[in-house]
C-alpha cells in the first residue's frame, strides 16, 4: 500500500484544471494514464530520470477508479487532498453545502482512531 | 532595531471574501456580523502603524510537497504571487501579488540558523489561503511587504507542540534584533477545532465546541504553560483531524509572550469551524495611548 501514491494522484489531479474534467468524466481511462505517465514522474524532473518503483495496489486503483472517497479515507489518503478534489468534481451537481455533508455522511460509521495519514 | 508593533492571531476562514462580498440572495444571513468583527480586528492592525508584516502560515499541498518537505520555511524573494486555482476554483479567492522584505527575510533566516532553527528556504514562493485571508480581512490594500513563513501542521511527521512555541519566541527576537528602524507586525493563522475530509465536517459547528473554548482562553490569557501541559500531537486529533492548525496559534502565543494576555479577542461561531481573533500591542494599546 502506498499512501504516497495516492496522494501524488490526489495532489497532481486537484492542481490541474484539465485533469480535474478527465477525472470526473472518465475516471477509469484517467486512472489508467496516469498510472502509466505520472505515477513513477518526479514533479520537476524530465521524463528520463523518472522513478522505477511506484504501483498502485489492485484495491487503490479500484478506489480511484470507482471515486470511492470512502475507502481512500480508510487507506488513509490525505483528507484535504481527497475532500478539495471531490468537491471539485461534485460539488456542481448539489445544492449549496450538501455535496460536503453527504460526503460526511458517507463516513459516519467511522470512529476514531481514524486511518493513519503520515506517509 | 525594528518595533514589534502587533502580534496578531487569527483564523483563515477561506470563506470570508466570498460571503463578505456577495449580494443579495447570494449573501449568506451571518455574513454581515462577521464583516462588522472583521472591521473591528482590521482596526488594531491599522492602529499599530506596521511597515512589514511577517506572515505565519502553512501551504496546504499548493508548493510544498511530500517529496521535499520542509518542516519550516522562511519566504525569500522580492516579490509573492498569490493563491492558486484550486482555491479560485473552491473559495473564489482573488489572486494578487505582495512585494518581499528582503532583508527581513535574510535576517531571520541567519538569526534562525545560528541559534538551532534549521530553517527552510524559498527563493520563489507562491503563497496560498493561509497567508491570503489574512491579507485580505486585515490589510486588504496588500501595500506592505512580506515575509512569508510556513509551518508544517499538514503532513506528518509533525513538529511537536512545544517547537511551535520556540519558533514564536525566537521570531520575535529576530524581529526584534533586525537592524532597522520599521515598525513589523507579526501575524499568524491557524485553526481551532476541524475536520476536514471526515465524518465531523461541515456541522453546524465546530467539531468540538469545548475544545474551542478552551483554546480561545488559553490564547487570549497566554497561557502557554496551560495549552502546553494540555496539548500534544496525540491529543489535537480528538478535536478534529484538521486540528494540528492550532499549533500555528501556539507559534503565536510564543511571540506574544508568556501570560501576556491579548488586548483585542474576539470570536464567531460558524457553521464548520468557529472563527476567533487576537491582537498583542507590545508597546501598549494606541487606541487607548495607553503604554506596556
Amino acid at each position: 500500500m502506498s499512501k504516497y501514491l495516492l496522494n501524488k494522484f490526489l495532489f497532481t489531479v486537484d492542481r490541474d484544471p484539465e485533469l480535474v474534467e478527465r477525472y470526473r468524466t472518465d475516471p477509469v481511462g484517467l486512472v489508467e494514464w496516469w498510472e502509466a505517465e505520472m505515477a513513477n514522474r518526479i514533479l520537476g524532473s524530465i521524463s528520463e530520470e523518472r522513478s522505477t518503483w511506484l504501483a498502485f495496489t489492485d484495491e487503490e486503483r479500484r478506489a480511484l477508479r470507482t471515486h470511492d472517497h470512502v475507502a481512500l479515507f480508510g487507506m488513509g489518503a490525505h483528507p484535504f487532498l481527497t475532500l478539495t478534489l471531490f468537491i471539485a468534481m461534485f460539488e456542481r451537481d448539489h445544492g449549496p453545502l450538501e455535496y460536503q455533508k453527504a460526503y460526511g455522511a458517507a463516513l459516519a460509521h467511522l470512529s476514531l482512531p481514524y486511518p493513519d495519514i503520515a506517509t | 532595531m525594528a518595533t514589534v508593533c502587533a502580534v496578531i492571531a487569527s483564523t483563515h476562514h477561506p470563506f470570508y471574501y466570498r460571503a463578505s462580498t456577495a449580494v443579495g440572495d447570494d449573501r449568506p444571513p451571518f455574513a454581515d456580523a462577521w464583516v462588522e468583527k472583521i472591521e473591528r480586528f482590521r482596526e488594531t492592525l491599522t492602529a499599530a502603524r506596521p511597515d512589514v508584516l511577517v506572515m505565519v502560515g502553512s501551504d496546504h499541498f499548493h508548493q510544498l510537497w511530500l517529496d521535499n518537505m520542509p518542516q519550516f520555511l522562511v519566504g525569500k524573494a522580492p516579490t509573492y504571487d498569490a493563491n492558486w486555482y484550486n482555491e479560485e476554483r473552491e473559495f473564489g479567492l482573488p489572486r494578487f501579488h505582495l512585494a518581499g522584505e528582503e532583508q527581513l527575510s535574510e535576517h531571520i533566516l541567519r538569526q534562525g540558523l545560528d541559534s538551532g532553527f534549521d530553517l527552510a528556504f524559498s527563493n520563489e514562493l507562491r503563497i496560498d489561503h493561509s497567508i491570503t485571508c489574512p491579507i485580505i480581512t486585515l490589510r486588504p490594500e496588500a501595500d506592505l511587504p512580506i515575509v512569508p513563513i510556513y509551518t508544517n501542521i499538514f503532513a506528518p511527521p509533525l513538529p511537536p507542540p512545544w517547537r511551535f512555541v520556540e519558533l514564536g519566541r525566537q521570531i520575535r527576537a529576530m524581529v526584534e534584533s533586525w537592524p532597522s528602524q520599521q515598525r513589523v507586525a507579526i501575524i499568524g493563522t491557524g485553526h481551532l477545532s476541524l475536520e476536514l475530509g471526515g465524518p465531523r465536517q461541515f456541522g453546524p459547528h465546530g467539531p468540538d465546541p469545548e475544545f474551542d473554548r478552551r483554546a480561545v482562553d488559553w490564547i487570549a490569557r497566554g497561557d502557554v504553560t496551560g495549552c502546553l501541559e494540555e496539548v500534544t500531537l496525540d491529543s489535537l486529533h480528538l478535536p478534529g483531524n484538521a486540528t494540528h492548525g492550532f499549533m500555528d496559534f501556539m507559534l503565536m502565543m510564543g511571540a506574544a509572550g508568556d501570560g501576556v494576555p491579548a488586548d483585542h479577542v474576539d470570536s464567531l461561531d460558524l457553521f464548520h469551524t468557529m472563527e476567533a481573533y487576537f491582537t498583542w500591542f507590545p508597546g501598549g494599546d494606541p487606541r487607548t495611548g495607553a503604554v506596556r
